[in-house]
């Protein structure tokens, strides 16, 4: 199953990737109508930096997610099939108890309507929007497996070009 | 076609094919390439203007909506559009300073450059209130050329002479009471570069005032100079037979293409491939073919008649024919991957200006003085580089159409005069008033690579003909509209609306044409607007209106250029209802777009800007604002 991933050293921080989010959750589609909506849609992606790197934070979509175990009404929810968890606008009472458990800071409110918004992983696009939106290619949408596959060879190629002289 | 999503030319589609084969990136790859595109940039909301930045306010009311400095949204788009309108008025105001020094040159007498028209001269001159009867011409072209100068030069607070002596005068007033009234165009864009630094100016509405105030810098001290300027050292165009698209270029002959914006080495260039034919023969081909691109080529069109090879889009593919032996380029609009293209070929890419050169290319710097020698130097290379053609590698498309140009002000009034030659307008204002001809509209601007190249211009001024709208044109527009075939006598039987038909074959005939008059009007260069702009004084001095009441409309189809942005700043100013057909960076501030598009735009000078990226919806739109004028008009 293809998660949404992060090669760090990539994000420049250029906040492509929200923009792109909140085009892909508003009701046009379209960047230029989209920031005429009222109420503003709302991104789910979130790059945050410190001073030495950024990197664009959304849901992890965990297997034993924190947020869907303590969600009050069963608003949250993990779909086995898809694999992403997802929020139920209808049944969902803005109680923030996922917000409080996401070790992530993922979740974020809809403060018009009360509701958590989360990232959805773009039922629909073969390709989540933030991913499609990177200009650098950090973000990437890919197997688990096949992602750490290319962190190894990266690893083993640093490796060879750093200590090679020594071995 | 298999290029269907890049382009209506099949020309241009054909080359495609052939830099797909080779391995040619063009502007379409590196297009590709680009995406996604920064959300901020589209949107105007990306500030580096101070190295504490760059800046960008989240579109969507999350934070940051303020810059480093404390500057929103409104303000960073607003110095941004001032920014890139400055640009464009920059390159206009420039070109139109080298028209100055040479016909300052054409003043002294001798060479390199003449007066070829001196009733252009002395009309000028009138409008500029030099004394014209009984003096030489030369007398009095210093003195026009002087009183140039004097706008560069002026250091006090009046209005820019070239402005109020060519712009009406409901305009000038209105200008001058909003304040607007450009002095010196060296010092405005100056200030505007100034106004637009970090921690200067702070209001959006104050910036906006400025912007305006650059585009009559870009209107008169650019567009109109350089127009009439050209035309007294050139002549004033007269219509004139040509053909247009890659057909254009010959097997058998040197291919020379100008390519760019400033007629003064171009018109050279022209000159010693006629007198240099027999060289080229001696080195085996039939003679020498010059074609042009972009402006330049719409220069030497409009006054020779020579014909056109593409327009901005398609810059790349004229050189992948592998026929081109020399490229020769001035200013504007040359895109810096030719030479990538041309080292494919034979082709060589010759630069000529100090501020316009590309690595690899050859330089043939020229000034004014030197020009012929450098213009022979130049179809010198081109003949020598004949030679090298690798014939096996020549593919032509055979694509080309004809057209019809050289439609200037003079040259509209003297065939409308064919009619009434007391009262040229006379007869176009009565089919207007009657409904023959529900309108105008000029198409101008480039191609953008973000819209099927041509499509739009095409589309849409097809969609106005069957209305009756009359179309006049320049610029990219023009040769885009004549790839079509939309700039012959067939075209008004094929595609304007019956009434508007009936006009056409009737001035025709009265013009001693064989047909009716094209429906689409080839009124020139890019600085050529100009002429558009005098078309629409002289009509609402006739109606006694101001220009903002008239029954038209302008349309930049698929612009790309500042220049665009600095010319649509103009129309507005001048009261026209000015479509954009892809989106300006102004978006992430509601409160600049609403101004550009709004009401206080339509307040303020009874024009606005009106964007529409769907060519249907924007005819549409045009038709709906040249109804509702004809309806306030009562007719």
């Amino acid at each position: 199953m293809k998660q949404v991933l992060v090669d760090i050293k990539k994000c420049l921080g250029c906040r492509s990737c929200e923009l792109a989010c909140a085009v892909q959750h508003s009701k046009t589609k379209n960047l230029y109508q989209a920031v005429q909506e009222s109420p503003h849609p709302r991104k789910r992606i979130f790059v945050e930096s410190t001073g030495d790197g950024s990197f664009p934070l959304n849901c992890r979509h965990c297997d034993d997610a924190p947020c869907a175990a303590v969600c009050t009404t069963g608003a949250m929810r993990k779909d086995t099939s898809t694999g992403v968890v997802a929020n139920q606008p209808e049944k969902c009472v803005g109680c923030w108890m996922c917000v409080m458990v996401c070790p992530f800071g993922a979740i974020a409110t809809d403060g018009e309507k009360h509701l958590a918004v989360k990232c959805d992983r773009c039922p629909g696009l073969e390709e989540p929007a933030c991913v499609a939106a990177c200009p650098t290619g950090a973000l990437v949408y890919q197997e688990v497996d096949s992602f750490a596959k290319g962190v190894r060879k990266q690893f083993l190629a640093d490796f060879l070009r750093e200590e090679g002289g020594n071995l | 076609m298999k290029f269907d999503g890049y382009t209506i030319d099949p020309a241009a589609s054909s080359m495609l094919e052939r830099c797909a084969g080779q391995g040619i990136d063009t502007v379409w790859d590196r297009y590709q390439s680009q995406q996604p595109q920064c959300g901020f940039g589209l949107l105007g909301v990306c500030c580096r203007n101070c190295v504490q930045g760059p800046c960008r306010i989240n579109p969507f009311g999350d934070e940051p909506q303020k810059g480093i400095c404390g500057a929103g949204a409104d303000l960073i788009v607003a110095r941004n559009l001032l920014r890139a309108v400055a640009g464009g008025a920059a390159t206009h105001v420039d070109h139109a300073y080298e028209a100055i020094e040479a016909l300052e040159l054409a003043a002294r007498g001798g060479a390199p450059y003449q007066i070829r028209d001196e009733a252009k001269l002395q009309a000028v001159a009138r409008k500029l209130g030099i004394a014209v009867e009984g003096r030489a011409s030369q007398e009095i072209a210093r003195e026009v050329a002087e009183a140039a100068y004097a706008d560069f030069s002026n250091h006090g607070r009046e209005p820019m002479k070239w402005l109020t002596a060519t712009a009406p005068a409901e305009r000038v007033e209105t200008w001058g009471k909003l304040g607007v009234l450009p002095r010196n165009p060296d010092r405005e864009i100056r200030e505007g570069l100034h106004q637009t630094t970090m921690g200067v100016d702070a209001d959006p509405v104050n910036l906006i005032l400025s912007t305006v105030k650059l585009g009559l810098v870009d209107g008169y001290a650019g567009l109109h100079l350089a127009t009439d300027i050209q035309d007294i050292i050139f002549g004033t165009p007269t219509p004139v037979a040509s053909e247009v698209n890659l057909g254009v270029l010959k097997k058998d002959h040197v291919n020379v293409i100008v390519h760019g914006h400033v007629p003064l080495l171009s018109e050279k260039v022209v000159e010693w491939a006629k007198r240099l034919a027999p060289e080229a023969e001696k080195v085996g081909a039939r003679g020498i073919q010059v074609a042009g691109i972009c402006c330049t080529g719409n220069e030497v069109l409009m006054r020779q008649g020579v014909p056109i090879a593409t327009n901005f889009l398609s810059q790349e593919l004229a050189l992948a024919t592998g026929a081109v032996d020399a490229m020769v380029v001035d200013v504007q609009c040359i895109m810096p991957a030719l030479q990538a293209v041309a080292g494919c070929f034979h082709t060589k890419i010759l630069t000529t200006m100090p501020i316009a050169k590309i690595p690899a290319a050859e330089h043939v710097g020229f000034t004014l003085e030197d020009v012929d020698k450098r213009a022979e130097e130049i179809v010198r290379i081109a003949i020598d580089n004949f030679t090298r053609r690798d014939r096996s590698r020549v593919q032509i498309p055979t694509e080309k159409s004809a057209m019809m140009a050289g439609f200037s002000v003079e040259a509209i009034v003297k065939a409308l005069s064919c009619l009434d030659p007391d009262n040229p307008l006379k007869p176009l204002v009565d089919n207007i008033a009657g409904g023959n001809i529900l309108g105008a509209v000029a198409t101008v601007g480039c191609n953008n690579v973000k819209v099927v190249q041509d499509s739009f211009h095409v589309t849409l001024v097809k969609e106005l003909l069957k209305e009756n709208v009359l179309i006049v044109t320049t610029g990219c527009s023009a040769q885009a509209l004549a790839k079509a075939g939309l700039l012959q006598p067939e075209a008004t039987e094929k595609y304007a609306g019956e009434p508007l038909k009936a006009v056409l074959t009737a001035v025709g005939k009265a013009a001693g044409l064989d047909g009716p008059l094209p429906p689409v009007l080839h009124m020139g260069s890019c600085v050529d607007n100009s002429r558009i702009g005098d078309l629409l004084k002289a009509l609402a001095d006739y109606l006694k209106v101001a220009v903002k009441d008239l029954p038209v409309a302008a349309s930049a189809p698929e612009y790309q250029h500042e220049k665009a942005l600095a010319i649509g700043t103009w129309a507005v100013a001048l009261g026209v209802f000015t479509h954009l057909g892809v989106v300006p960076p102004v978006l992430g501030s509601p409160q600049v777009a609403s101004i550009l598009t709004g009401q206080t735009a339509e307040d303020l000078f009874g024009g606005r800007f009106y964007v529409e990226t769907d060519p249907f919806k924007a005819a549409q739109g045009i038709l709906d604002h040249i109804r509702s004028k004809r309806k306030k008009l009562g007719i």
